[in-house]
């Protein structure tokens, strides 16, 4: 620049205060320093303040007796014996659980309203639309209060469940269904549906080559339901139906036998789902609507069936808008489940920055260790989401 | 048309003989057919094309018969609208059903609404609602003009005027409260109000940072706001809450409320940041090219030139990521502070009230309480991205 100007004497001359890079240097250090002020002082207090409140320090408590009970476990868990870290492993597990039902179920009810809002039925649409109006208005520990206390506590003691099909119980102490007791043999049944799936794979990628080479088309939906359901139903026939049911009895005070889903479960997962799909059945409705009318039409005009327009013309182009603020979504469903600490369900939250913070006092190792558990879903799944969203993505020229 | 039309007929004209059987006039439209219009045809084609839609339309129908007696029967019909304790709401031989206890909810408003805020000082805390009903007007109001000065009263006035009233300087004649004793609506407010004031200001120096060419700066923005926004709300609280007091100096230990202020201020601040960044990103790049060709230095060209235009098209967004703010701020509970969801959890198990539909009421009463809120929010949002459509449409 300076050349340009003639100026043969070298760089214009800048006073340091107006030179860009100068201030850019002297902010970044300003800032930089502040940071690391910030950190070292707040170290020093704590280490200050922990040694004053006599409260250890380190992870040396992850290995003691945790010594409390938690109501629902996936992993053998005894209050007796049982340490905090597998009772921080009961607790993610039951996150895991919780969220992903919820996640299977809120994009099932989140895709019919999402269709049902763009319905030409003004009473589906309407609903659907009032649906969303409502849910998504309302703050989500209102609604898991409500589910809690104003319907699943409200139903009947256990000595007048309500009798449901199939030994199914429902009272105040959860819903009761009958436990399925595999026996000899039943593995067979699992092994013939893993080799189901796996041909069901081969033959639909084979039907899709052939497709591009010849033209011609294959049944693969046919194929692949009778090779997933269908074989491992004839293996379970074959094998003289290895499986049994243990059918919860009711008894005066007690209902025993069969497995057992929590009320506070269910309340979670009622909330979570309904919250989260109203957001879910936005996000679809939006992905619908960006797929422009054009798309139909010309797909029509090229001759093809309706249903084969929707699978292939405005279904592979709505998911392209659709994921993005759908993985959002699957993430606040995942972060939402720590609202469990309000109705009790032991999820992580509930189990580690609630009881273990309260038996241990070591707070800033708990929260550490649970807003890093969380932090890594978070970003695992978005990790995961930009990877299939770039494989999906409009590739431009 | 009509005339070219009509080439079946005879006698075939001929010469300068006037065309008589060619209408020089148009036809009239006929009516479409009766089927095809009026309520009748509406309701075919709404409610009633192929079966699955005529099944749908049944059963919502029927549901909505089955439902919305009952509704209406509960809500209005069968509630007592008055009443001093659980006598006028329990089931008597007299009364069999009881609909929605207003008369709980009327009996407590105070308490929903203030805590336990000393009676003698309430007004202080209706003044606040006031001061800040009128600052969320003037700056959201499309027609009042100022809006420099609405800002400067929104987030610099109001804080400091809110504070004086609602903590109280006792050399003005305004009692010391103690905010253990503030509760209900006045605290989701507060915790909104702040969450707001903090988190746009901080916001958009958070999204500048992102933006920004200065490695240490977009680092640490980064960080900040992925950190933040990855973890849930509760343990930000639970960091805020027994975190934070293990790293400030012990004669320095803040107040309760205080801390969960300061953990709601550093969550919303991290998600407006996200919003106010994508506003900066929808601006061409010529409104930036254009200010340093001006000769702008960088923080008039902010100032003058960017911030306005990307802020105003945030607006909508703005509005919806507060709404969310706004319901989340329900999740304090978690650390021990009294807000508008708490006092109705309280108030519903007092035994004094102990009645069948006090808790229905109770969360009848916080559920039309948000709802109002977070729609007439949501509307106005709706309304302010339709006007920026149509600016844009030119």
């Amino acid at each position: 620049m300076s050349q340009a100007h003639g100026g043969a004497a070298g760089p214009p001359k800048v006073s340091p205060i107006n030179d860009p890079r100068v201030r850019s240097f002297v902010f970044q250090a300003v800032l930089v320093l502040v940071v690391v002020f910030l950190f070292v002082e707040a170290f020093l207090n704590a280490r200050e303040n922990l040694q004053r409140q006599k409260i250890a320090s380190g992870l040396g408590f992850w290995d003691n007796i945790a010594g409390f009970g938690i109501s629902q476990t996936f992993i053998a868990y005894s209050e007796a014996t049982s340490t905090y870290g597998q009772a921080f492993w009961v607790g993610l597990i039951n996150t895991l659980v919780v969220a992903a039902i919820g996640i299977v179920l809120a994009t099932m009810l989140g895709f019919t309203m999402g269709v049902a809002r763009l319905s030409k039925n003004v009473l589906v649409a309407g609903v659907a639309r009032w649906y969303v109006e409502i849910v998504r208005n309302l703050p989500l520990l209102l609604q898991l209060l409500f589910w809690y206390n104003a319907v699943l506590k409200a139903l009947p003691a256990v000595r007048d469940s309500v009798q449901l099909p199939f030994s199914t119980f429902l009272n105040q102490r959860g819903l009761f269904m009958p436990s399925p007791v595999p026996q000899a043999g039943f593995t067979a049944v699992w092994v013939s549906f893993l080799v189901g799936l796996a041909g069901s794979f081969a033959y639909s990628s084979w039907a899709r080559k052939r497709q591009a080479a010849t033209g011609q088309q294959a049944p693969v939906g046919l194929v692949t339901l009778g090779l997933v359901i269908g074989l491992p139903v004839l293996v379970f026939l074959a094998m003289g139906l290895p499986l049994q049911f243990d059918a919860p009895k009711a008894g005066r005070f007690n209902i025993t036998g069969g497995m057992v889903v929590q009320p506070e479960f269910l309340a979670l997962l009622f909330g979570l789902v309904i919250y989260t799909g109203a957001f879910i059945t936005e996000v679809v409705r939006a992905g619908i609507m960006a797929v422009s009318r054009g798309q139909t039409e010309a797909a029509f005009a090229l001759g093809l069936k309706p249903n084969l327009t929707t699978k292939l013309i405005i279904i592979p182009q709505a998911l392209r808008v659709i994921i993005p603020p759908l993985t959002s979504q699957y993430l606040n469903l995942t972060k939402n489940s720590s609202l469990a600490v309000f109705v009790g369900y032991p999820d992580l939250a509930n189990v580690f920055t609630g009881t273990v913070l309260n038996q241990t006092g070591q707070a800033i190792e708990v929260v550490g260790i649970t807003m890093l558990v969380y932090l890594s879903i978070s970003l695992g799944t978005s990790m995961l989401m930009n990877w299939y969203n770039r494989r999906k993505a409009l590739v431009e020229r | 048309m009509t005339a070219t039309t009509d080439f079946g007929g005879s006698p075939i004209p001929r010469g300068d003989q006037p065309v008589r059987f060619v209408r020089a006039d148009t036809v009239a439209a006929s009516p479409p057919p009766s089927s095809e219009v009026g309520p009748i045809a509406w309701i075919r084609h709404h409610l009633f094309t192929g079966p699955l839609n005529i099944f749908l339309t049944v059963v919502i129908a029927a549901l909505a018969l089955w439902l919305l007696p009952g509704l209406i029967r509960f809500l209005f019909i069968d509630a007592v609208w008055s009443g001093k304790d659980r006598e006028a709401c329990i089931i008597t031989e007299a009364r069999p059903v009881v609909g929605a206890c207003w008369a709980f909810v009327a009996e407590r408003a105070g308490y929903f609404t203030y805590g336990s805020y000393p009676i003698p000082q309430r007004w202080r805390v209706d003044t606040f609602f006031v001061l800040l009903g009128l600052g969320v007007v003037w700056l959201l109001s499309m027609r009042l003009p100022r809006k420099d000065l609405a800002a400067l009263y929104f987030f610099v006035g109001l804080p400091i005027i809110s504070y004086v009233l609602l903590v109280g300087v006792p050399a003005l004649g305004l009692p010391y409260v103690e905010t253990t004793l503030w509760g209900g609506i006045l605290v989701s407010i507060v915790c909104s109000a702040v969450g707001m004031v903090v988190s746009l200001p901080l916001g958009i120096l958070l999204a500048l940072g992102r933006r920004s060419s200065m490695p240490a700066a977009r680092l640490f923005s980064v960080t900040f706001i992925e950190f933040v926004r990855g973890v849930p709300l509760i343990t930000v609280l639970f960091m805020a809450s027994v975190m934070l007091p293990l790293f400030v100096p012990s004669y320095l230990q803040p107040d309760k409320l205080l801390r969960a202020l300061i953990g709601i201020a550093l969550f919303a601040s991290a998600y407006m940041a996200e919003v106010v960044r994508a506003g900066l990103q929808a601006l061409p790049k010529g409104q930036y090219e254009g200010a340093m060709a001006l000769g702008l230095p960088y923080g008039l060209m902010m100032r003058l030139v960017v911030l306005p235009q990307a802020l105003k098209i945030t607006i909508p967004n703005i509005v919806n990521t507060f709404i969310g703010l706004f319901k989340d701020t329900t999740l304090v509970v978690v650390v021990g502070i009294f807000d508008f969801l708490k006092a109705i959890e309280a108030a519903r198990i007092d035994p004094r009230w102990a009645a069948p539909t006090v808790s229905t009421t109770g969360y009848v009463y916080a559920a039309i309480f948000y709802f109002i809120c977070c729609y007439l929010m949501s509307r106005y949002a709706r309304d302010v991205e339709a006007r920026l459509a149509k600016a844009d449409k030119r």
